[in-house]
């Protein structure tokens, strides 16, 4: 295990065309770190250049005490985990997770053992024998891991290993992962577009949006205080409101909104959508204006399930304590 | 499918039983022919029922060819065209997967001219660059040899472009799944690539055995001594003159002993070559 720093790390394939604009981090010996950012943003390029997949073109990444900028992959003690699992089709799942042991020259015995080791953890002791193309979706996203688990390597890179997974097996996997990394206490980087899945792993993320680090925090923190209008958008579902007052952007998240008396509202919102989801519902609309401006923000709130949610005009009011504002011009957290 | 026409049932099946007879007709008029004496051929109609010289007629070009053309013995020449039909698939394969796997996994200077370069010789099949590279094949003295018969058919752009497509397919990840694992290039194209092209592998020795067993032109430039005849050119060999000077019974016997190596070899491979043509295993 060991730690990892990012250090002004940029990444461009041309002059003109940067994809990583300096990322800056330390990473603590056995943390999960989640990159979280839209598609495109260049987290998984990110995670690529400390795999060794992509080259750094500027900047420093360390792991343990030293700086792999120029070691091939294989020497960066890491293992990875891809998107498509990128199992070697044609042998077995045993023969998968040691190809890499065998390479390295280890011996039979220990070979087996850390195999099987790595089986019984991830209960894959029955398919040992069996093709990966025999597996279900789940039972490969396990051979990846075991691959990346028989190598017992400082770090851990996962490359949206859940995405190609229904939504049920991906909850369930979720919780294997935090088990697993609760049993092995390997450092880990895990990349992903789902805010649910960092919030849910993460002890601490990096939201990425264009090839910027907009925030780097533990996830409650980064939900109670975004650093920027992106974060503020992009993590919580529906994402915060964002509304245009007194020269500055208002910030309130849809769960800190409540119905009120029409004399106590604090914000009126001209309800245009219902969703109900059984649990809650959530109504979006336009924010009515006291002068009826018609290119008003449009809010959405998130009211309990016995709430009596129809279209028309919703009073809503919210506790101070929750309201966030924002730079309309840099997008930036202003802090009273 | 799910229909019940009687009539349309009937007319597909009388097409394609018209289409068998006219494929199937004259390999056994060939086979008959190969059983007869040379007076029995000659008679007007010819019998289409087996004569009783199939020993005699297989046991003499096996041994010493023709009495009137040729009198390269068959045996040898199969022996010849076997070493051809294989020597050539092999060859081609070992070369082609080898450029295939540089072309698609190294960024190297001209990586793309290399290709076309390649490419672009699709359009000079042996036809149409026989007669410099029979100068070459003379300059070298390897004029009956295999050598001479083999290597010029072994450069080969098809088999290198189908190695390519095939290559293409194969996600990127496994290639860096493989770096990540330790695999150096050359111990992912025999760990992972080689096994991968199996199929793709026997499907191109199906068609390129095919091909090198039915060579003509050039084996008919370069192999000039009766020993290093190939099958085909024996055929073309035995047939000297008018159409009554031919043993046509002889001659019909080689042509089988031509055909059944290409037909074993579909049979047996079918299996993988379908898959081959087919199949995705990823």
């Amino acid at each position: 295990m060991a730690a990892v720093s990012l250090r002004d790390v940029r990444k461009s394939y041309t002059p003109e065309l940067q994809v990583i604009h300096g990322v800056n981090m330390e990473i603590k010996d056995g943390e999960f770190i989640v990159i979280l950012g839209p598609s495109g943003c260049g987290k998984s390029t990110l995670l690529r250049m400390v795999a060794g997949l992509e080259t750094i073109t500027s900047g420093e990444i360390v792991i343990g005490d030293r700086v792999v900028n120029n070691l091939e992959p294989k020497d960066r003690d890491i293992a990875m985990v891809f998107q498509n699992y990128a199992l070697y089709p044609h042998m077995s799942v045993y023969d998968n997770m040691a190809y890499g042991l065998r390479i390295r020259g280890l011996s039979q015995n220990e070979i087996s053992e850390r195999v099987n080791k790595a089986a019984a953890i991830l209960e894959l002791k029955r398919f040992l024998d069996r093709k990966p193309r025999a597996l279900s979706g789940g039972q490969r996203q396990r051979v990846a891991m075991g691959r990346a688990i028989v190598r017992e390597p400082q770090v851990f890179l996962f490359d949206e290993p859940l995405s190609n997974l229904d939504a049920k097996l991906r909850v369930q996997m979720r919780g294997e992962l935090q088990s697993l990394h609760r049993r092995l206490g390997t450092t880990s980087l895990f990349v992903t577009h789902d805010q649910v899945e960092a919030m849910t792993l993460a002890q601490r993320m990096i939201v990425m949006n264009a090839g910027n680090a907009e925030q780097i925090g533990a996830p409650l923190e980064v939900y109670a205080k975004p650093a920027t209008t992106f974060v503020a958008g992009f993590i919580g579902s529906p994402p915060m409101n964002l509304m245009p007052k007194d020269g500055k952007l208002l910030g309130v998240r849809p769960e800190h909104l409540e119905p009120c008396a029409a004399s106590e509202a604090m914000i009126t919102i001209d309800v245009d959508l219902i969703e109900p989801l059984g649990a809650d519902i959530i109504v979006y609309g336009h924010e009515v204006k006291p002068g009826g401006d018609p290119s008003s923000a449009r809010v959405a709130a998130r009211l309990p399930a016995d709430a009596k949610a129809q279209a028309g005009k919703l009073p809503v009011r919210y506790d101070r304590a929750n309201e966030h504002w924002f730079d309309p011009q840099s997008g930036k957290r202003i802090d009273a | 499918m799910v229909e019940n026409r009687p009539w349309v049932t009937f007319f597909s099946h009388a097409v394609l039983i018209l289409g068998v007879l006219a494929v199937a007709f004259p390999l056994y008029v060939t086979f008959i022919a190969s059983t007869l004496s040379l007076e029995q051929i000659m008679q007007v109609p010819m019998q289409l029922t087996p004569g009783d010289r199939f020993v005699e007629n297989y046991a003499q070009v096996l041994s010493a060819g023709s009495t009137k053309g040729s009198k390269a013995a068959a045996s040898q020449m199969l022996i010849n065209s076997t070493v051809m039909a294989f020597v050539i698939p092999l060859g081609k394969m070992a070369i082609s997967i080898i450029s295939a796997f540089a072309i698609v996994y190294f960024r190297f200077p001209g990586r793309m001219f290399v290709f076309w370069m390649i490419f672009i010789t699709l359009m000079l099949p042996v036809e149409v660059r026989i007669i410099p590279t029979l100068q070459v094949i003379t300059d070298l003295k390897l004029n009956n040899t295999y050598a001479g018969l083999t290597i010029p058919l072994i450069a080969s752009a098809t088999a290198t472009f189908l190695f390519r497509q095939f290559f293409m397919t194969i996600p990127d990840e496994l290639a860096e799944a493989a770096r990540v694992d330790g695999a150096s290039p050359m111990r992912f194209f025999i760990d992972v690539l080689l096994p991968l092209s199996k199929t793709t592998m026997a499907a191109l020795f199906v068609i390129q055995f095919i091909y090198g067993w039915n060579q003509y032109l050039w084996p008919l430039l370069v192999a000039t001594d009766e020993s290093m005849y190939t099958t085909v050119i024996g055929i073309k060999r035995m047939i000297v003159g008018s159409d009554s000077a031919n043993e046509w019974n002889l001659i019909m016997a080689t042509a089988i002993l031509a055909m059944l190596p290409p037909a074993l070899v579909v049979m047996v491979m079918q299996k993988w070559f379908v898959k081959g043509l087919v199949e995705t295993e990823k």
